[in-house]
């Protein structure tokens, strides 16, 4: 009788590959200043106000162009820009609509992947074959290509007036061009986990195909996906920011770091490096963080590199 | 589950009480593989009745898996088609039912437990969720009252502690335990047919005991119809009521199953119950039956097993045997039933 002895349940430690990796990632120090990084961008996109006491769209004609006081005192601590806004508020606030749209496009690829990516891989066939096929024809379009193809189309036509409105067109377009990654690691895990015993156990005890994808196989999709999440939103930040250097990505009023940085490089020549310098460092420093955040998820989510 | 009245035509429209509970009735099943047709099951037919148990025996290959899993109806289609014959449940033949109301069939009518509990049991969900959800699910039963069923089906099972088992990972329970939860899990909807496709194969040998004993009492308990798939005739030996032993894809020997052990009514039976070592025949060598099983992709003509037969003759290489009772509920399909039922062959 083995089975009898089996251990005390709970004297044993709760291990979960989650609670796992968080241990594993809460030992490295890159980890713990990218979260730092990404904890401040985050407060910074809801809680404007707590970063700046100034409007944005309070400009002075007079207080335009001033380059920013030493040590970062003053009125305007980052000086002003070329319409007189005070910069440090204009940066503080393009915060919100620079990770709303990152957060937006990912939220609606990674949805839109999963999905496609388990109808494909559980009932393969010619189901497997459409998506398959239409995935082969977005990812030979490189992202930043195709949306600005299509958001070429939508030119000026959009008149926008809530943030959400603002970045719809953008982020749709990179949303076209950002599912198929996800797809492709779901619909692997799909193929690997729907033949495993327990699935087809589910099966035999009168589980709904639904209910046999969502319960049984996308659990254990869902890792590989996770570990890419960070890693894409610091890409299509990039991404989002080439956009509005062309002219085509998040529309005025609004002001993306994309859109700032876009607006400086035109000043940058003059002896205005400032108001390039700024929201180029903020892209940089929130892209890396991603990347470094994204890097150590990997790691910490795949067992063989424990 | 007492308070569960089933009403069988609300989720079998159709059911003729008075039918047998299962009847595989002459079941054709073929492979495709490239290109080609392999035939997997060749005319295979049973009957269980309710409250009994059936022991399906064969070698790897002799498609009493196949079989199982065209009852069930996840027969891996493409490659495996079923090109004739019927499953018939309460006179329903399944496999002329939509996919919606065979699924409903599954776990309410037909449950299984699968040879390899570990993989069988997702190991992302606590146990207690997974039988849980069939609650849930098919029963709409509320979350705590799911708990309560899961745990009671837990104790029926004999697992110790059950109220605090349930909340336990796959992983975290040993080879028995586990094989206890999927009989569980399968018990769950009260079905009244329940295939155990080599349920303790993956088991040493004193656990193997206790299962078969559990699912015997499990089976009386619950006046089910259970089927037990093996390749082991010593393990359902005091468990079984009736045998049908199969061969390259047909039934060769079907009997009750004092029967089949005093009086085999074809060769190969006779040979398989003479290779099950003896604590009596110490000292004397094992037998075993000579050669291997056939390719079904090319099997031999005539009798399939004679290349490998002690009573072969001329005809069997060329003669179809044709299917023979030498005694009452005692049939075989061999020239010389007869001879060997009398044991002059």
């Amino acid at each position: 009788m083995s089975e009898l002895i089996a251990p005390s349940p709970s004297a044993e430690r709760q291990a979960s590959l989650w609670s796992d990796a968080f241990r594993a990632m809460r030992k490295r120090p890159d980890v713990i200043i990218a979260t730092l990084v990404l904890l401040i961008v985050f407060a910074m996109a809801a809680f404007p106000r707590l970063f700046t006491d100034k409007d944005p769209t309070v400009c002075l004609g007079r207080e335009a162009r001033l380059r920013p006081d030493t040590w970062f005192t003053g009125d305007h601590p980052l000086g002003t820009d070329a319409f007189g806004c005070d910069f440090a508020a204009t940066l503080v606030h393009g915060t919100r609509p620079t990770i709303t749209l990152a957060l937006s496009v990912i939220v609606v690829s990674v949805v839109v992947g999963l999905v496609l990516g388990i109808y494909a891989g559980y009932y393969g066939r010619w189901v497997d074959g459409l998506i398959s096929r239409a995935l082969d024809v977005f990812i030979v379009i490189p992202m930043l290509m195709g949306a600005v193809l299509i958001l070429s189309l939508f030119r000026g036509r959009v008149s926008a007036d809530s943030l959400m409105e603002t970045i719809a067109a953008p982020a749709i377009a990179l949303a076209l061009f950002g599912w198929m990654e996800f797809c492709r690691y779901t619909r692997a895990a799909t193929l690997e986990t729907k033949n495993l015993d327990y699935v087809v156990a589910a099966k035999c005890l009168g589980a709904s195909d639904r209910r046999i994808m969502f319960k049984h196989i996308l659990p254990n999709a869902i890792v590989p996906v996770t570990a890419v999440i960070p890693t894409t939103i610091g890409g299509i930040i990039v991404t989002e920011s080439a956009l509005a250097v062309l002219g085509i990505g998040v529309q005025p009023p609004a002001t993306s770091w994309g859109v700032l940085l876009s607006k400086g490089t035109e000043w940058a020549g003059g002896g205005y490096v400032y108001l390039f310098a700024w929201p180029l460092a903020m892209l940089i420093l929130t892209v890396f963080a991603f990347a470094t955040f994204g890097d150590a998820l990997r790691d910490a989510l795949d067992p063989k590199l424990r | 589950m007492s308070e569960t009245i089933r009403v069988i035509g609300d989720t079998l429209p159709g059911a003729d009480m008075n039918a047998p509970l299962l009847e595989v009735d002459d079941l054709r099943i073929d492979f495709k593989v490239r290109g080609k047709r392999v035939p997997a099951v060749r005319g295979a037919s049973f009957t269980l009745e309710q409250g009994r148990t059936l022991a399906v025996v064969g070698e790897s290959g002799s498609g009493k898996s196949v079989t199982s899993q065209a009852i069930m109806g996840i027969l891996d289609t493409p490659p495996g088609h079923v090109t004739g014959g019927a499953v018939r449940l309460h006179g329903v033949d399944l496999l002329g039912l939509d996919e919606e109301t065979r699924r409903t069939i599954r776990g309410n009518h037909i449950a299984i437990v699968f040879q390899d509990a570990l993989s069988a049991l997702n190991p992302l969900w606590s146990v207690g969720f997974q039988i849980g959800e069939l609650f849930r699910v098919h029963r709409g039963t509320s979350r705590k009252a799911a708990k309560l069923k899961a745990i009671e089906l837990l104790d029926l099972v004999g697992i110790p502690d059950a109220a605090n088992r349930i909340g336990h990972y796959p992983h975290q329970f040993s080879g028995g335990m586990r094989q206890r939860v999927m009989i569980a899990m399968a018990l769950a909807l009260d079905p009244e047919v329940l295939i155990a496709d080599e349920p303790t194969t993956a088991l040493d040998v004193t656990v193997q005991a206790q299962i078969m004993r559990l699912l015997k009492k499990i089976q009386a308990e619950r006046n089910m119809g259970l089927i037990l798939i093996t390749h082991d005739l010593g393990v359902v030996a005091d468990v079984a009521d009736d045998v049908a032993v199969m061969y390259a894809g047909e039934v060769v020997e079907r009997a009750g199953i004092r029967d089949t052990f005093k009086r085999p009514a074809h060769p190969y039976t006779k040979a398989l119950l003479r290779a099950i070592p003896r604590v009596d025949a110490i000292g004397q060598e094992l037998e075993v039956i000579r050669g291997l099983p056939p390719n079904p992709a090319s099997l031999p003509g005539g009798c399939p097993f004679h290349p490998r037969c002690f009573a072969a003759e001329d005809r069997c290489a060329t003669e179809v045997p044709p299917w023979v009772e030498p005694a009452e509920n005692h049939g075989s399909r061999c020239h010389f039933a007869e001879e060997v039922y009398t044991d002059e062959r």
